[in-house]
């Protein structure tokens, strides 16, 4: 009879853990654009047509609605989102309130300059194959801390993986990046470590 | 199945053992653990700049007359750090503490939103919003029924300074309209500006210059506390520390108490606090015994330095005479209470130095002081002849605003500007100075010179910075129409009947001129950095707009179509220079040989001051033309008051008219401010005198007011004397500011010089008696 009662709260608890938790952990929300990066890529060139470093090495992060406007101060295409961007956000000249899947919390200091023009690395090691989509995916974000689920990573175990195990490419070509990487700070570290940098507290954390 | 109690008991136990089982190997309880600990990590709550791109812009600092070069960071259009501008003439890179926190004060609680008007009692705090419209149309309408009713000279303007374009605006305003009061806040430059104008016949401000002098006899100056251009005297000092001018300059600090300086210099002298002037000249008595004065200046550019006589043959005592019959070695130690040999050997050391400099301007110069005591320190630099030479002291002329076109004064103008003024600066009882910023309160309150009417303050806080604030206090309730221009809720503003909120100085253009004591002159640009975050407007604006609706004459004295108009025409060829580089510097600049430097009647320097008796000043005896030892007393009776209060400053505090932000006062020692409890030091000995030990709460009293305090035992300061901070004691503000410690000039009272009138007051008598309890003020 203990046993029965054992299993039972186990059997519970563990479906509550694993699978309804997640759940009520996260919420989502779509981007204000469904955006295409491959279709950019293909127009713009690598991943620094759009974003780029500064001449004071300060990095652009997401572009801003006059980088669009540059190319779409009028609708180019037929596409229903870019009839979107137009109208809500090019014509009231509104910026785009881009949601971030990879930001980091505010106590974390972050030098793009460091990692891509210093260690030279690819913007893929952390981002993943973002510039082969097609679509811009649901950004969940945590009910407790606010920020992008991306962060701990999309398995709720927080299992290490990165951001290209999870990308999927369906029957007509296009490349889907369902759960993408984690960014937590043994992330940071193990790299860190293994390419013999510093890896004191102060480095990330000011 | 039965269920029975047992049964229940056995699942409910193996249920929960499962459930705890089940729950930690999953994920839950790691993860909530980790989140949590995320977002205490970044309560959502606390401000972050928003993401964006960082740029810098380049400007220059006004909090204090220092005017250092800024280098502001921003994210987008937030400003998110001030740091010093790298290869600015002044401060190379370095800032103050409050320099840095002018981000507080630019995103504070305590900036006046836009135009207010008064809504409840003065000083109520009950504010209603007005459109800039209805503020400036109330200004005019009052201003224009006082002219019209002939009493245009009952209208005052109160400023921080009266350098710069939009000081000189108001001055121009005043003259058009028809009042002469116009009144600059204290600070030692007001009597030093007087002694060059008597020793030397200079319409001028002292330079000195720092970096190349060898031997700094500073007369109680807070070098390192932010004296002066604080950042550049602190680079000075390091300067002279490090001796990278290849030798180590030597500083010998005189002050009754153990100031920062005091415990950088190579030697401190603690002498009786208001004895400065006696030692100044006990010092002067052996260089001249000694003969160690620079006999060719002296013989061949001064005046009054050995007797002289006059075309009827009457004769008179030269300073020589004076200082050798009246302060001898043993003559001043007994004043001082510094022994003999100290003052010989500080004598000898100070003459014998290369180029030796005395300083004078107490703590940070905030206030006015004794014209004889400034005379006699600057008698020093005389008898060494570093006047005018590097290493020493100079004269700097004022930054006219030339070009500007005559006033036309109609017949309503001229009768005002000849009234007397209310402070009585420039009658025949202070016919040199200019402006008697401490004394008008007392002026006002005996209806001395009539009533104030209105009154218009900007980039000043007199409630909160003159002395003796019970009588400001009442001075202001007697005056039916206060305006304040400022940005900030300071004490002036909460006591006016209208604000007019002039932009923060991060968010406009104006000159800045020469910072306080520099040697060459150098005109500064305060540029927009960043949007006003608020409906406030450049008071240089305001101001033209409320000559322009005041129509005639006085409309007519201001064709410029804006301030910033004004500005660029007034800098002129330079301009383009100045907004790129944000700064312009005479680098050429050096002060006039000694042929032709000094404009007095003598056309020599004078120890003996000739002009006291041109301008009518029937003084009487010889003493009193020379420089001399006058002590001013501290008011109070020592029966009543035991104990000598001084005031102190210190690097971490704003004393003037802004308020420190909680960036400085967090920085304050617990033996300082402890919550908002302030400290005042005192000597272990005098406070176990009095039944004081450490931390304990007392009651300090002076002539002028009385406050709780807690009681601090510090070997660093003489017995007798007590120190109180400057800068406490804020009441207006906002809650993050105000209700700290306690403001020291609400217990010092106002003494005038003889000579200038202007308020040479160091200390007031006071008594500390303890209240029982510990640690904290009920
Ligand atoms: S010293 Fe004066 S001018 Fe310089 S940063 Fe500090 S407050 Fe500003």
């Amino acid at each position: 009879m203990p046993l029965a009662g054992f299993s039972a709260g186990l059997v519970v608890c563990l479906f509550v853990g694993w699978l309804v938790f997640p759940q009520i952990l996260y919420s989502e929300k779509t981007q204000p654009i469904d955006f295409s990066h491959k279709l950019h890529v293909d127009e713009v060139g690598e991943c620094d047509g759009c974003h780029y470093f500064r001449e004071d090495g300060s990095f652009s992060g997401i572009p801003r609605l006059a980088s669009c406007v540059e190319c779409h101060e009028e609708a180019v295409g037929e596409h229903p989102e870019e009839a979107k961007l137009v109208a809500e956000y090019v014509k009231p000249g509104k910026e785009i309130p881009w949601l971030v899947y990879a930001r980091q919390p505010d106590c974390v200091y972050f030098s793009h300059a460091a990692h891509v023009k210093m260690a030279e690395l690819d913007c893929v090691i952390c981002h993943g194959p973002i510039g082969d989509s097609d679509h811009t995916r649901p950004y969940q974000y945590n009910l407790i801390t606010g920020y992008s689920r991306d962060i701990w990573g999309w398995n709720i175990a927080g299992m290490s993986k990165n951001a290209w195990d999870y990308s999927q490419t369906d029957e007509s070509g296009e490349v889907h990046i369902d759960s993408p990487a984690r960014m937590k700070m043994d992330d940071c570290a193990i790299c860190h470590e293994e390419k013999g940098t510093n890896d004191g507290c102060f480095v990330c954390h000011k | 199945m039965k269920m029975d109690r047992r049964t229940f008991l056995e699942i409910s136990i193996g249920g929960s053992l499962g459930a705890g089982a089940g729950i930690t190997f999953s994920p839950l309880p790691w993860k909530i653990t980790d989140d949590l600990s995320i977002w205490t990590q970044n309560w959502p709550w606390t401000p972050v700049p928003a993401e964006g791109e960082v740029s810098h812009a380049d400007s220059v600092c006004n909090l204090c007359p220092g005017g250092c070069g800024i280098t502001v960071r921003k994210v987008e259009d937030r400003v998110t750090k001030i740091e010093g501008r790298e290869g600015y003439p002044v401060n190379d890179g370095g800032i103050c503490i409050l320099g840095a926190a002018g981000l507080q004060l630019l995103y504070g609680p305590w900036r006046v939103p836009s135009p207010l008007r008064r809504a409840g009692k003065r000083g109520s705090g009950q504010w209603e919003q007005i459109s800039w419209e209805d503020a400036i149309g109330e200004v005019v309408k009052k201003l224009a029924e006082l002219r019209g009713n002939g009493k245009a000279h009952t209208v005052a303007c109160i400023l921080g300074s009266d350098r710069g374009t939009v000081p000189h605006l108001f001055a121009r305003f005043l003259k058009a309209y028809g009042s002469p009061n116009f009144i600059r806040s204290a600070s030692s430059g007001d009597t030093y500006e007087l002694a060059l104008g008597l020793m030397q016949g200079a319409t001028a401000s002292v330079a000195y210059d720092l970096e190349q002098a060898s031997f700094i006899l500073s007369f109680g100056s807070g070098l390192i506390e932010g004296w002066g251009s604080p950042v550049r005297v602190i680079r000075a000092h390091s300067m002279w520390r490090s001796g990278n001018m290849k030798e180590r300059a030597t500083v010998v600090q005189i002050e009754p108490r153990l100031s920062n300086t005091a415990a950088k210099a190579d030697n401190w002298y603690s002498v009786n606090p208001g004895t400065e002037a006696a030692l100044a000249l006990g010092l002067a008595h052996v260089i001249i015994k000694e003969s160690l004065y620079d006999s060719n200046f002296i013989r061949n550019h001064t005046f009054g330095f050995d007797d002289w006589g006059d075309f009827t043959g009457k004769t008179y005592t030269g300073f020589k005479r004076l200082v050798l019959t009246e302060y001898s070695p043993d003559v001043v130690s007994e004043i001082t209470g510094l022994s003999r040999s100290k003052i010989v050997g500080l004598a000898r050391a100070f003459a014998k130095a290369k180029r030796p400099l005395a300083v004078w301007g107490r703590g940070k110069g905030t206030t006015s002081g004794s014209l004889y005591e400034c005379m006699a320190v600057h008698a020093l630099n005389a008898l060494t002849g570093n006047v005018n030479k590097p290493g020493g002291v100079s004269t700097l002329p004022p930054q006219l605003t030339e070009g500007w076109p005559e006033v036309y004064q109609d017949a309503a103008a001229c009768s005002g500007c000849s009234m007397p003024r209310m402070d009585g600066a420039g009658t025949d009882r202070y016919p040199f100075t200019r402006c008697l910023p401490d004394r008008w309160p007392q002026m006002v309150n005996d209806k001395k010179n009539g009533t104030i009417q209105a009154l218009l303050v900007h980039d000043a806080d007199p409630y909160y910075t003159t002395l003796d604030s019970a009588a400001v206090a009442k001075a202001f309730a007697s005056i039916p129409f206060v305006v304040s221009f400022s940005t900030y809720m300071d004490e002036t503003a909460h006591h006016a009947d209208l604000i007019l909120p002039n932009h923060h100085y991060l968010e406009r253009l104006e000159d800045v001129p020469t910072p306080i004591g520099l040697q060459k002159p150098i005109l500064g640009l305060l540029k927009p950095v960043v949007s006003p975050q608020f409906d406030t407007r450049h008071t240089g604006d305001v101001i033209m707009t409320i000559a322009k609706e005041l129509g005639g004459t006085v409309a007519d004295a201001f064709s410029w179509e804006d301030y910033e108009t004004l500005l660029k025409e007034t800098v002129g060829d330079n301009w383009d220079t100045l907004e790129e580089a944000g700064y312009i510097e005479k680098t050429d600049y050096t002060p006039p040989a000694w042929e032709n430097a000094f404009d007095t009647p003598s056309r020599k320097f004078e120890f003996y001051i000739t002009a006291l008796d041109q301008a009518g000043m029937k003084i009487g005896k010889d003493l009193d033309y020379l420089p001399h030892y006058e002590p001013v007393r501290a008011e109070g009776d020592p029966a009543t008051y035991p104990l000598t209060l001084i005031p102190a400053e210190l690097m971490r505090l704003a004393s003037g008219a802004i308020g420190s932000p909680p960036f400085c006062t967090k920085s304050l020692e617990e033996t300082e401010l402890k919550g908002n409890d302030l400290f005042v030091e005192i000597n272990p000995k005098t406070a176990a005198d009095h039944g004081l030990t450490e931390a304990q709460p007392a009651t300090l009293e002076t002539p002028k007011g009385k406050a709780k305090v807690l009681v601090h035992l510090f070997e660093g300061i003489m017995p007798g004397v007590i120190a109180i901070p400057k800068g406490l004691g804020h009441a207006a503000y906002d809650d993050y500011l105000a209700g700290k410690g306690v403001n020291a000039n609400s217990l010092m009272g106002v003494v005038e010089d003889p000579i200038s009138g202007l308020c040479a007051t160091w200390g007031i008598r006071a008594k500390l008696s303890p209240v029982g309890g510990h640690g904290h003020l009920g």
